[in-house]
């Protein structure tokens, strides 16, 4: 039912989820963590940016990385000044547009899941001799689970599902950059329904299973963390 | 050994700006009305909140112009209001969580003597989740007991609880004052809380520290307009020196003279409070023979202050002991009242606080 090809597109799209939300986790906990202490008045502002790609037309995002990553643009020139090559059609070019393009997914989850724990178990915490550090993740990383838990099924899920970016950066390059939601849409272009439903049927079915995940855990590992 | 504090705030509503010592021993109570800056006052010293100033506890400076301890390093205990449990943990690593992170050699207040004074035993293994408010509470104490403070901050730890409950609690506190040596900064703005634990007391009103001083003083102060409410009282430290078996007396003793109450069962020797309140007392110019009041007790009238055009207030003093009488102000007329005059304490009603 699978052709070799459709196999390597599941494998870079797995790939290519897996480390995008490893990235957007050490990125975005940080982020998220400040978005929910800072008195920062233009804080809105950031997280007005943070939330474009919710609403922003994957082709627009993809076509300004485009021009961002390539040998023109700005990323492309710091590539190319680095002695690289342009990112552009490359793995790591849609790695850096998944982590664009899912931030929000990872960011707004934790961010909320902070902003409902409050500052009283860090302060707590540190009347207890725990340093910052220290009371972060013995404090909030355990209250802030279900966050976390959505943040990491929300982010991959969505990178696994993202379309329109990768087309515009990734082009379609199979055993490269070719991922599944493209594979799905050359096998629809050439006809082959029967290759096209079978793919499509797994990521319906994959998709289902991690949300499922998700809302089950939440339900099982939530706290009341007001009193 | 005292805790130097001098801090400058500036709030919303107040402006915090106060300079004043508290004594490393007992119980010191932080008394306001809600809104006067006793909350930010506390935090401040926990290092959870910055004001400008210098804070210094004994010989160690928490905070001054240059420096400034992170509250993590600050030997502190803190209990909140909310008893504030993390809800991941058992009750028993929540103890733990703050006594794990304490060096071996500070750990003088062994944890199975912080659950048993606090009576937590049966409740170690349970979700936090679980726990009445009056048990979280008691968790809370422990667990910022086993850090071994040199001071323990205390913020309101009895206001969101329910009747009930604070006199579940009252009794530990009334413990840990009795078998523990750390003083304790206690924030309050009940006065009955703070008459039966505290033993020094901090005013608080808008911002400022107005009066600080000896409980029993503070409470007989004619010029503090809370001590002319209704409930106005006099605190009195006495000790049990005998028990009456036929009547079911506790016989107890003040520097001026002895007094009886309502049986209590407490051993000889302990040491108690009293709180006489101002209209349970009369005075009469001669002794009283053949009444039904048992305590009655030569004064000496030191202070009369007019309440209201009906009302006045008698400070009087036996020894170092001050009594509060509330008489109409046609009595005094009637009897001569002044300043210096002997006369005779009845007293109708002696509460017995611990």
């Amino acid at each position: 039912m699978f052709l070799e090809s459709d196999i390597t597109a599941l494998f870079i799209t797995l790939k290519l989820a897996a480390i995008t939300t490893l990235i957007l986790l050490l990125l975005g906990t940080p982020l998220a963590w400040w978005l929910a202490n800072t008195r920062w008045r233009y804080k809105f502002m950031l997280e007005a940016v943070i939330a474009l790609p919710l609403v922003l037309p994957p082709t627009v995002l993809g076509f300004y990385l485009l021009i961002a990553l390539g040998s023109n643009g700005p990323l492309g020139k710091f590539m190319n000044f680095l002695g690289g090559q342009s990112l552009a059609f490359t793995f790591t070019g849609l790695v850096i547009g998944s982590v664009i393009y899912s931030l929000p997914f990872v960011v707004q989850p934790l961010q909320n899941s902070f902003n409902l724990i409050g500052r009283r178990p860090m302060e707590v915490a540190a009347t207890l001799r725990a340093s910052p550090l220290d009371r972060f993740f013995t404090v909030i990383v355990p209250l802030a689970r279900p966050g976390f838990f959505t943040a990491i099924i929300l982010g991959f899920a969505h990178t696994v599902g993202e379309f329109g970016v990768v087309l515009m950066i990734g082009g379609n390059l199979p055993g490269e950059t070719q991922v599944v939601s493209i594979a799905i849409y050359d096998h629809v272009e050439s006809l082959s329904y029967s290759h096209a439903h079978g793919l499509s049927a797994l990521l319906l079915i994959s998709s289902f299973a991690l949300l499922i995940t998700v809302y089950a855990l939440n339900r099982r590992y939530s706290f009341n963390v007001k009193e | 050994m005292t805790i130097d504090i001098k801090l400058e705030l500036a709030k919303e509503n107040f402006n915090l700006d106060v300079d004043f010592s508290v004594p490393l021993k007992g119980i010191t109570a932080l008394f306001g009305p809600s809104g006067c800056g006793k909350t930010t006052l506390l935090r401040t010293l926990a290092g959870l909140e910055k004001a400008n100033g210098t804070i210094k506890i004994a010989e160690d400076i928490w905070q001054d112009d240059t420096i400034f301890v992170p509250p993590h390093k600050r030997a502190i205990g803190y209990v909140f209001q909310e008893a504030s449990l993390f809800p991941h943990l058992t009750v028993i690593k929540n103890i733990e969580y703050g006594l794990k992170r304490i060096v071996a050699s500070n750990k003088s207040i062994p944890l199975k003597q912080a659950v048993e004074l606090l009576d937590l035993m049966p409740l170690l293994k349970r979700r936090t989740i679980h726990l009445s408010g009056g048990e979280r509470q008691r968790v809370a104490i422990a667990r910022a007991l086993v850090v071994n403070p040199e001071i323990l901050l205390m913020d309101e730890p009895l206001a969101a609880l329910d009747d009930t409950r604070k006199q579940e609690i009252m009794p530990y506190l009334e413990s840990l004052h009795d078998e523990l040596d750390i003083p304790v900064l206690y924030v309050s703005h009940s006065w009955d809380e703070v008459t039966r634990l505290a033993d020094s007391i901090v005013l608080m009103e808008k911002g400022r520290v107005v009066d600080s001083g000896n409980i029993t003083d503070v409470s007989t102060r004619m010029d503090l307009s809370f001590n002319h409410q209704l409930d106005a009282s006099a605190i009195i430290e006495a000790k049990v020196i005998a028990h009456d078996e036929t009547f079911h007396l506790t016989h107890l003793e003040f520097s001026g003279g002895e007094m009886s109450v309502v049986q209590k069962k407490l051993p000889v020797g302990h040491s108690a409070r009293l709180r006489i309140l101002a209209k349970d007392v009369s005075v009469t110019l001669e002794q009283q023979t053949g009444t039904s009041i048992l305590n009655i007790i030569p004064v000496m009238i030191e202070e009369l202050y007019n309440e209201n055009p009906s009302q006045v207030m008698l400070r009087l003093k036996v020894q170092d002991t001050i009594l509060l009488s509330r008489v109409t102000r046609k009595s005094a007329a009637e009897l001569g009242l002044k300043i210096g005059l002997k006369v005779y304490a009845q007293v109708k009603s002696v509460a017995l606080l611990n």
